[in-house]
């Protein structure tokens, strides 16, 4: 008896010691329903955006580099491989993880990684992601990359620091017993797995977003600055920039397709649509959009857009009155028209459009240098390419034509100079084509089960 | 035959498809949707919108017209070509009177959008001739055949592409009442165009009202440049066409011209099922020990290395006439000779006959013909296929005819009147006198296919693989040059009735040879032609191979006779025509589909 006994007990501390975290021992698989879950939790949070070395990389098997004030970091691999990735983390490690941004081994991570808008899943959401992350995602053995940070700024102490200093009290978010049910759901989305804020909310002087929720502020998702070349906007129900003339309907569509009748994805966006957004269901991405419309303005007296089309019946009459104008005519009227609506889905509208209501005017130039594309999604495939102008207007030309855009048809954006185009060109990068030869490629990622299409065809009639 | 051997074999897949512009591209969505995997093989690169077709990059006429970018590189492969049986074939070595396409999209990517179904009477060209006009009137030697495939049957089918491609249009009568100003002499349809149709340029519109007013029935014609912004059946999207004139040739920058490209590779991308390989040259369709069924295909890559692809279903979706060669070097079907008359593969070869009619006004006329697309115009069917009394005139086949402002291009040419010397002062004079006040119409004639016209393997020639060159025995016949003159005489009167300064006639003359230095339109058809008798088709009236029963042939190689249209609208038609009788009927029991 004494020998069996020893050795359960042993076999005990072993467990205990490597981590095998009791709930979830190897025995037992979690269900596929709750693997499922976790994958559609994965997609709402857009791990793989971050985890993923770009198109070529292994999923979740980390290596995609950011730039950070101090130096490049590297993302890490997640896959369960137990060497390499976080086979060998029990639920505990994750969930402490994504709560708080410590990790197993006790050192604080690069605020890149959202965990203070991650804290607020709630238990069952932490467990499925858990449950996917270590069942439902095929292991890579590619390890970490190193981060390009000299030292002493490599030491993660100051991580710490900065994580007692600005880092949230980790809380799930709690469920107010009555509510708009849908609104709730908005809300738990948009501030969770999201993390919209981490880049549509401004940061404070600790580079940390200056709120994580809209009780008691109007800074949350009021707009956050510039990263990357591009401004980013304000999601709040606002003029002047904000989401104030979007039904939620159109908010929903935007977020799934990439596209609606007021303008079209870029930068940084279409790859949130691409690999998250549009994998959301319809009821989701609903309640987000109620969400979004439910924040009130932070600016107030911002005036909404109010259209004017005198210029519009001026150019299609050909007075042009300005050298911007006449750049716009024979560049750009061809898709966006003399009165600057487009078309429709296909060409955005210039006239109303958000981006073109604001005192920055950083996307506006960086669109017309760079070019753009919409992404490409399974309901919305066509990835439209506007072709870069950068090789076709000087600065001073793409200032009078950026300049004509902002302010002409009831835009209320402002006047843009060269040195800021100067700036912007700097950090443009030509616009890539989406659809290419690599996207027709055997095992491709990013492809959904084939539909047969509803059959139209008529029986021809007898002859 | 084709003896290359294979150094690598892939996996097998469900579905090969051998070549991938427009009918390529249709039969691999239909394909994947029905649940299998397909593999496209592109002899030539992969091509898209963005970059290949970037503004302002494209607007380069001297790249993609003189220089012919887009085409098929003729120093690798190329056909050969005599008048005759007892002619000697030499190599056609430059682009000329007609534009090889190739690439992922094909032509499909450049072409110039001029959308049309056929007339229903097309379809039934011998009976129909026969029954009107007596068993004697078709001459001996003349071989057109019916399709084996009514307009009714292909009326959805005709929908559907109109539909996917975004055609604009007007209809003139749908289910039996007449709903617009359209083509009084267009076959009954179940729908209207995907779009309204594209505006009318000035040019256009002075054609209009002469051919209204010596009693003609003009119609704007339908254009595959889309009128208006537009998303498909398959969630691809459209923009508008803004008529730059930079269209047939070139990729459209504006996803306004519909091609493969735009209109549903986007789709295709989305599905784990479909893969697209390009620089893969087919070089042989592969049959078993029976020769009853093929096995797959054996194409070059990119790499030069001779690769297998088996499969279980062979879609030959090869342009036109490459379909022909292909099945030649594979021994599927037998090789037609002219001499015996026996044989199918190769026989029925058509191109299509064109006169054109240019009129010169005063200055000041400001025909503006830069503005232009290459679908848009305004066109008339009053001497198309049988709708005038061939009794009296003694041939078969007629001609539409339209003025299709696509956009004028200055390096080729810009027209002068009759009597302008070639070069020097008085010639530039001319030019920019003719550049603004010139309108120009085509009669775009139908052509029968005969005897000594064919295709088959070249004795001399090969190409880069050291395989046999495709050999064309091919020449005008008096049927259609006199029709041709007919139409043209007809069309006279518009041009009359336009009251020019002078009129210009370019017509060809009984006895006139195939001239293959000047353009004349890539409408080749035939070779694989499809029919209810086997001993005179190729592919059964589902496009199935009759000898080898996984092999479906696509394109206008299965085109019996050349129509006085445009091939594309009916190809593709023909296309989903064949596709749903493979999911319909040949998936769930592999076989013969026609006894």
């Amino acid at each position: 008896m004494n020998n069996t006994f020893t050795h359960t007990a042993g076999a005990l501390l072993l467990a205990l010691a490597s981590g095998a975290a009791w709930s979830t021992t190897a025995a037992t698989v979690p269900n596929a329903q709750l693997i499922r879950q976790g994958e559609y939790l994965a997609r709402a949070g857009d791990c793989i955006a971050c985890h993923t070395a770009g198109t070529q990389g292994k999923p979740f098997a980390g290596g995609l580099g950011m730039e950070t004030p101090i130096g490049k970091v590297y993302s890490t691999n997640i896959t369960p491989d137990k060497k390499a990735g976080i086979g060998d983390w029990s639920f505990a490690d994750f969930d402490k993880l994504m709560r708080t941004g410590v990790t197993k081994h006790g050192y604080t991570v690069y605020p890149a990684m959202p965990y203070p808008s991650y804290s607020r899943l709630s238990e069952a959401d932490m467990q499925a992601l858990y449950a996917y992350f270590m069942h439902g995602v095929k292991a890579d053995p590619t390890p970490n990359k190193a981060a390009d940070i000299p030292w002493p700024l490599s030491m993660r102490f100051p991580l710490t620091i900065w994580r007692w200093a600005f880092a949230p009290t980790p809380q799930p978010y709690k469920t107010p017993a009555t509510g708009d049910a849908q609104l709730l759901r908005g809300a738990y989305l948009v501030q969770g797995l999201g993390h919209c804020g981490a880049c549509h909310t401004a940061r404070g002087v600790g580079m940390q977003e200056k709120s994580l929720t809209d009780e008691g502020n109007t800074t949350f998702l009021a707009g956050g600055g510039v990263i990357d070349g591009w401004s980013v906007p304000s999601l709040r129900n606002e003029h002047g920039g904000g989401l104030a003339r979007w039904s939620a309907a159109e908010i929903a569509e935007f977020l799934k397709t990439g596209r609606n009748s007021h303008t079209a994805s870029f930068g940084a966006m279409n790859d949130v649509v691409a690999h998250s957004m549009q994998h959301m269901t319809d009821g989701d991405l609903a309640a987000m959009a109620k969400y979004l419309k439910s924040l009130p303005p932070s600016n107030p007296a911002t005036p909404a857009f109010v259209a004017d089309d005198k210029l519009g019946k001026q150019l299609f009459s050909g007075i042009v009155n300005s050298k911007g104008a006449q750049l716009y005519l024979d560049r750009c009227a061809g898709c966006h028209r003399s009165d600057g609506k487009g078309y429709d889905k296909a060409f955005p509208a210039l006239a109303g459009n958000a981006v073109l209501q604001t005192n920055d005017p950083t996307s506006a130039i960086n669109i017309v240098l760079s070019g753009g594309a919409v992404p490409a999604t399974r309901t919305a495939p066509s990835a439209l390419t506007m072709a870069p102008y950068a090789d076709i207007f000087n600065d001073e030309q793409t200032a009078q034509v950026v300049t004509f855009i902002q302010t002409s048809w009831g835009n209320r954006g402002t006047p843009v100079t060269a040195a800021q185009v100067a700036k912007v060109r700097k950090v443009s990068v030509p616009v890539q084509a989406s659809q290419t030869e690599a996207t027709f490629a055997a095992g491709r990622h990013g492809t959904f089960p084939s539909v047969a299409r509803q059959p139209h065809l008529k029986d021809a009639p007898a002859k | 035959m084709s003896d290359i051997k294979a150094d690598v074999k892939m996996k097998p897949v469900d579905a090969v498809i051998v070549g991938f512009g427009w009918t390529g591209a249709i039969m691999a969505k239909e394909m994947t949707e029905a649940g299998l995997n397909v593999v496209a093989l592109e002899r030539g690169e992969y091509r898209d919108t963005y970059p290949d077709g970037a503004y302002p990059k494209t607007l380069d006429e001297l790249t993609y017209i003189q220089r012919s970018k887009l085409f098929q590189d003729m120093s690798k492969s190329t056909f050969t070509f005599r008048h005759s049986i007892t002619g000697v074939a030499v190599p056609y070595r430059q682009i000329g009177a007609f534009k090889p396409g190739t690439g992922v999209g094909g032509a499909g990517l450049h072409w110039s959008g001029m959308h049309w179904r056929v007339l229903p009477e097309e379809l039934q060209i011998r009976s129909h001739y026969e029954r009107r006009y007596g068993k004697k009137f078709i001459p001996e030697g003349m071989t057109i055949q019916d399709f084996g495939v009514t307009y009714a049957e292909l009326e959805p089918h005709f929908d559907f592409v109109e539909k996917v491609f975004g055609t604009s249009g007007q209809a003139y009568k749908v289910n039996g009442i007449v709903v617009g100003d359209g083509n009084v002499f267009e076959g009954d349809r179940s729908d209207n165009y995907a779009l309204a149709p594209q505006k009318v340029p000035y040019t256009a519109e002075l054609f209009r009202r002469a051919a209204k007013a010596v009693g003609y029935h003009p119609f704007v014609n339908a254009s595959s440049n889309a009128s208006g912004p537009y998303t498909n059946p398959y969630g691809c999207q459209m923009g508008p066409c803004n008529f730059c004139g930079f269209c047939s040739g070139y990729a459209c920058y504006n996803y306004s011209k519909a091609s493969p490209n735009v209109n549903i590779m986007p789709a295709l991308r989305m599905v784990a099922n479909f893969e697209l390989r390009a620089n893969c040259n087919v070089v042989r369709i592969n049959l078993d020990g029976s020769k009853k069924r093929a096995t797959g295909v054996t194409y070059i890559n990119a790499d030069g290395k001779a690769v297998e692809q088996p499969a279980d279903l062979v879609i030959a979706s090869a342009f036109a006439y490459n379909n022909a060669h292909l099945f030649l070097l594979s021994g599927i079907g037998k090789p037609y000779d002219p001499v015996s008359n026996e044989g199918v593969v190769g026989r029925n070869i058509a191109y299509q006959m064109m006169s054109t009619i240019q009129t010169f006004f005063k200055e000041d006329t400001n025909t503006n013909p830069f503005i232009g697309a290459g679908g848009t115009g305004v066109a008339l069917d009053d001497w198309n296929g049988d709708n005038f009394d061939h009794g009296p005139l003694g041939f078969v086949g007629g001609s539409p005819a339209w003025c299709n402002p696509a956009g004028s291009k200055p390096i080729s040419g810009i027209a002068t009147p009759d009597g302008t010397p070639a070069w020097g002062s008085a010639w530039k004079k001319a030019v920019k006198k003719s550049y603004l006040n010139t309108v120009s119409f085509d009669c775009h004639g139908a052509n029968m296919t005969y005897r000594d016209c064919y295709v088959d393997l070249d004795p001399t020639y090969t190409d880069k693989y050291g395989q046999q060159l495709l050999r064309f025995t091919f020449d005008w016949k008096e049927n259609d040059i006199k029709m041709s003159r007919f139409v043209t005489d007809k069309m006279m009167k518009v041009a009359e009735a336009m009251n020019p300064e002078s009129i210009k006639v370019s017509v060809k003359s009984v006895g006139d040879h195939l001239d293959l230095r000047n353009y004349q339109t890539t409408h080749w058809a035939g070779g694989t032609a499809m029919g209810a008798d086997r001993k005179t088709s190729v592919v059964n009236r589902y496009l199935q191979s009759w000898d080898v029963h996984n092999v479906f042939a696509v394109g206008s190689s299965v085109f019996p006779v050349g129509i006085g249209y445009n091939p594309t609208g009916l190809a593709c038609a023909l296309t989903y025509w064949s596709a749903k009788a493979i999911r319909e009927q040949y998936l769930k029991d592999p076989r013969p589909l026609v006894a």
